[in-house]
């Protein structure tokens, strides 16, 4: 084989195997059951079995995909293709900075674009389709968009700051800057702003399933809504390593030892004894599942085990808390959202971009 | 039984449609969704767009306003689909029959439409949510 065929095939490898499509899809799956399981059992229900989101993706290509008549077809179907190709390269781009350490300098800025085109192709895809309950679906989320950019954007302003005008998401991660007063805060808001980017409640604003049907996805049937599933799915494997990236020091295989040494090198990922360990968790808790009543619960519990052992400690951390969110918060009215965004949020980042400009030209590091 | 079908039985996704139902049905409907009937659990979700749905719960004599709507409904619904006919209103008009504002029963609008349409009955008023749960599983069993 010659390197250039090599070469390309380690690249396929790499976009649709391991880091990339089937492997982002599949975790964005389990963590999609994970939420609505943990819902569940918030509400004291039972929630789905651990395949429903599989089952449901499968279903959705399965079935008829209807065009509306006077939608604007191109822009209709193009755009969750273009949502789902973003977010893939994103989450190619993280996994691979949190692997093998490759990154170019303003890489930080790369991801925040592509973070953005979800919401965008959301935008136009829905307003190309031409439904009154859709359109105002988009109104919403165009100003919900407007309203959590900016403090997401300022929240990596403070990160960017605090780590010494670093641009490069790889030299970021090393550090860890929730621990300093001005980083905790950037943390709390990008935490809120990913919960508004995801679509969750108390910010499911534009989906609002009680008064606009499904809102901006209305209009969508059949392979293009699983199109669009499978966005939410990966945007829920994203997101959250994202912000570990920048803030907790990124994704490693000692979640303890990570949150003890705030500033050091990343240990190594997916070594081999930690895989034989969460092999190991599985089994006994597959066993187990047999001869007990909760079986659902223990599968649960074994698999945010083995995600924590795997060195994912501090994605599950995020994920867990913005489920409790979720689940713990009635939705916000667009007007309420846009004010708490820009005024409470803005001001709180403000203050934090003060710290850390304080705390850099004094030599505070806590601050 | 090809893969479209069986997907279809592990995920049916729910359209609740009201017809001029008296609202009794409806309620009985949304206590599927309660911790005692949770229905998420064999991954029955209720949907807030025909364009998403599997199955059409129409409650419900068609009244002449409705019926028009019940049509496009239908066909905004992407097929395989099944429509469910809950409550005795909904199955053969019940009490209303002969009234001048009824034009249904249901299964009588929607052959208008499809001839073929797979359509299931769950009588009572209102029928109990285990009715309705073993009127999904006999639809969908045979399927």
């Amino acid at each position: 084989m010659t390197e250039a065929s090599q070469n390309i095939s380690e690249l396929l490898f790499w976009i649709l195997v391991f880091p990339g499509f089937l492997f982002s899809v599949g975790l964005g799956l389990v963590v999609s059951w994970i939420v609505r399981k943990v819902s569940a059992l918030v509400q004291w229900r039972v929630g789905p079995p651990f395949l429903q989101p599989f089952y449901d993706v499968i279903k959705l290509t399965g079935k008829e995909t209807l065009v509306p008549q006077q939608a604007q077809k191109a822009v209709f179907m193009g755009a969750p293709i273009v949502a789902l190709a973003g977010v893939l390269l994103l989450s190619i781009m993280l996994w691979r900075i949190t692997i093998s350490q490759t990154a170019f300098v303003g890489d930080i800025i790369v991801a925040i674009y592509l973070m953005i085109l979800p919401s965008l192709a959301l935008i136009f895809g829905s307003s190309a389709s031409a439904s009154p309950h859709a359109a105002v679906g988009t109104g919403r989320e165009m100003k919900l968009v407007m309203g959590y950019e900016l403090p997401l954007i300022l929240a990596f302003i403070v990160v960017i700051i605090k780590t010494g005008g670093q641009l490069s998401l790889a030299a970021i991660a090393q550090q860890t800057p929730v621990f300093s007063i001005s980083g905790m805060l950037a943390f709390l808001v990008a935490l809120l702003c990913i919960q508004a980017k995801l679509g969750f409640v108390p910010f499911d604003i534009a989906e609002a399933e009680t008064e606009l049907g499904s809102g901006v996805l209305m209009e969508y049937s059949g392979v293009l809504l699983a199109v669009w599933k499978i966005t939410q799915a990966l945007m829920l494997v994203v997101l959250p390593l994202f912000l570990v990236m920048v803030f907790l020091g990124g994704i490693g295989a000692d979640f303890l030892s990570g949150l003890a040494r705030p500033v050091g090198p990343l240990p190594a990922v997916g070594s081999l004894p930690v895989g034989i360990i969460v092999l190991l968790v599985f089994i006994i808790t597959g066993f187990l599942a047999r001869f007990c009543k909760y079986i659902d619960i223990l599968f649960l519990l074994s698999l945010i085990a083995a995600c924590i052992l795997a060195g994912l400690g501090k994605y599950v951390l995020i994920v867990v808390l913005i489920i409790l969110i979720k689940n713990t918060n009635p939705r916000m009215r667009i007007d309420q959202a846009m004010k708490f965004f820009w005024v409470y949020c803005g001001l709180i980042l403000v203050i934090a971009v003060a710290l850390a400009v304080i705390g850099n030209s004094c030599d505070i590091n806590w601050l | 039984m090809s893969w479209k079908i069986w997907s279809l039985k592990k995920s049916p996704w729910v359209f609740h449609v009201n017809t001029g139902a008296c609202n009794n049905c409806d309620i009985e409907i949304v206590n599927l969704l309660t911790p005692k009937f949770d229905v998420e659990r064999f991954g029955i979700k209720l949907v807030g767009s025909p364009r998403h749905a599997d199955a059409l719960l129409v409650t419900g004599v068609v009244t002449a306003q409705a019926a028009p709507r019940l049509r496009e409904i239908y066909r905004q619904t992407p097929k395989p689909c099944v429509v469910f006919c809950i409550g005795a209103c909904a199955c053969h008009t019940g009490i209303f029959r002969g009234g001048y504002h009824v034009v249904g029963p249901v299964d009588k609008i929607i052959k208008e439409v499809d001839p073929n349409a797979i359509i299931a009955y769950v009588p009572g008023c209102p029928p109990k949510p285990e009715a309705m749960i073993s009127g999904v599983v006999k639809a969908l069993s045979v399927l």
